[in-house]
């Protein structure tokens, strides 16, 4: 159960919260929305990859699953996607631009200050732009903030991976604050 | 020198505001929201605290400094009540219902799951309502997404206290939406 009542208890993980209260869920649903469905020389399934992964770190089961069936959803790869997320996409081809901008998310997970200039040039030897670099690090952050969010409020979250399928689409397909 | 090439005019994540404008709609909003808009219960002093503490614990100097400053402002021009909350808040002057809720505040840093059901019943004991705990976590988590965004692009975050104090005065009578000045002199 939650650490506080919600107004609707079955609403699982963010949903709850985001429900619960409305002045700051717009904000949040706006931000989950530019930053996931916006214009972008990413694909949104790249960007689903970034956010899963650093809800992964963070040990934040609702939003990595959730997050990695929306990037299952874009990329059409199946839901096996959301366990090779958590193995560090041993099976999935992704680009070495990607794998270099999630190497930065993961400094990022840790503190800002851990991402070097190293990481920086290796990302951008692989053709990152100052906006992906950009976004990628406010994809972590802000992935920092949503599973914190939902973690520190005690939320209740579906156990399987296949819970998530039909969320994943609506993610992905229908978009943030949409539902 | 940051790691993308950011206008030189404005510090911290007023310069990433400026490079992305898309981005910064959302993220202003949520701090207009959570430090300065009206509150039921806890002041935008108080608020601005918990946003000073996280930023502390994340060791962001440009946070810490701008949001300590915006909080002395809300909180009677009194340096030592900031002072004392970041050298540790069990000893500062502040309510004990705000000691329990920067306890919270201090365990969302650290993991979200280190929040315990300890923690809330002690800041329940202490008079703190569901909204005053929902909005405690999500202000310490929102930190935990600005100092990440602030640090991990390496913006320019200036030593000047002054700086900080005339760009908080501004903040804690205007709020976050209106224009921010020119600094001017900030050659990095």
């Amino acid at each position: 159960m939650a650490h506080i009542k919600l107004l609707n208890e079955e609403l699982p993980g963010i949903v709850g919260l985001l429900n619960y209260r409305p002045e700051t869920a717009k904000p949040l649903l706006d931000l989950a929305e530019t930053l996931l469905r916006g214009d972008s020389t990413l694909s949104s399934g790249e960007r689903e990859i970034i956010a899963a992964s650093v809800s992964y770190w963070n040990g934040c089961h609702f939003c990595h699953t959730s997050h990695a069936a929306a990037a299952a959803a874009h990329l059409k790869s199946g839901i096996g996607l959301i366990d090779d997320i958590k193995a560090g996409l041993p099976t999935t081809p992704v680009s070495d631009k990607l794998r270099a901008l999630l190497h930065i998310a993961h400094q990022v997970q840790r503190n800002g200050k851990n991402v070097t200039d190293e990481d920086i040039a290796t990302a951008r030897s692989e053709g990152a732009t100052d906006i992906e670099i950009h976004d990628t690090v406010l994809i972590a952050a802000a992935f920092c903030m949503y599973n914190r969010y939902v973690d520190g409020l005690g939320t209740w979250a579906p156990g399987p991976n296949e819970a998530y399928t039909e969320m994943g689409e609506r993610m992905a397909h229908v978009g943030y604050g949409k539902f | 020198m940051p790691h993308i090439n950011l206008p030189n005019e404005f510090p911290g994540i007023r310069s990433l505001f400026m490079f992305r404008p898309e981005t910064a709609a959302p993220l202003n909003a949520l701090v207009q929201t959570l430090l300065h808009n009206p509150h039921p219960t806890l002041s935008a002093g108080e608020r601005e605290l918990i946003a000073t503490y996280v930023s502390r614990l994340n060791t962001c100097k440009y946070c810490c400094n701008i949001h300590g400053a915006i909080a002395q402002h809300q909180l009677g021009n009194k340096p030592e009540i900031v002072q004392q909350v970041l050298v540790n808040p069990e000893t500062a002057p502040i309510s004990s219902k705000l000691k329990a809720l920067l306890k919270i505040a201090a365990k969302v840093q650290s993991g979200g799951k280190n929040v315990t059901e300890g923690d809330v019943a002690l800041a329940r004991a202490e008079g703190a309502t569901d909204i005053e705990i929902h909005d405690t976590v999500l202000i310490a988590a929102a930190f935990c997404m600005y100092n990440r965004y602030v640090d991990g692009l390496a913006t320019w975050q200036p030593d000047d206290i002054n700086l900080y104090d005339k760009m908080g005065e501004q903040r804690a009578r205007e709020g976050y939406l209106t224009p921010p000045f020119k600094v001017v002199g900030s050659a990095q």
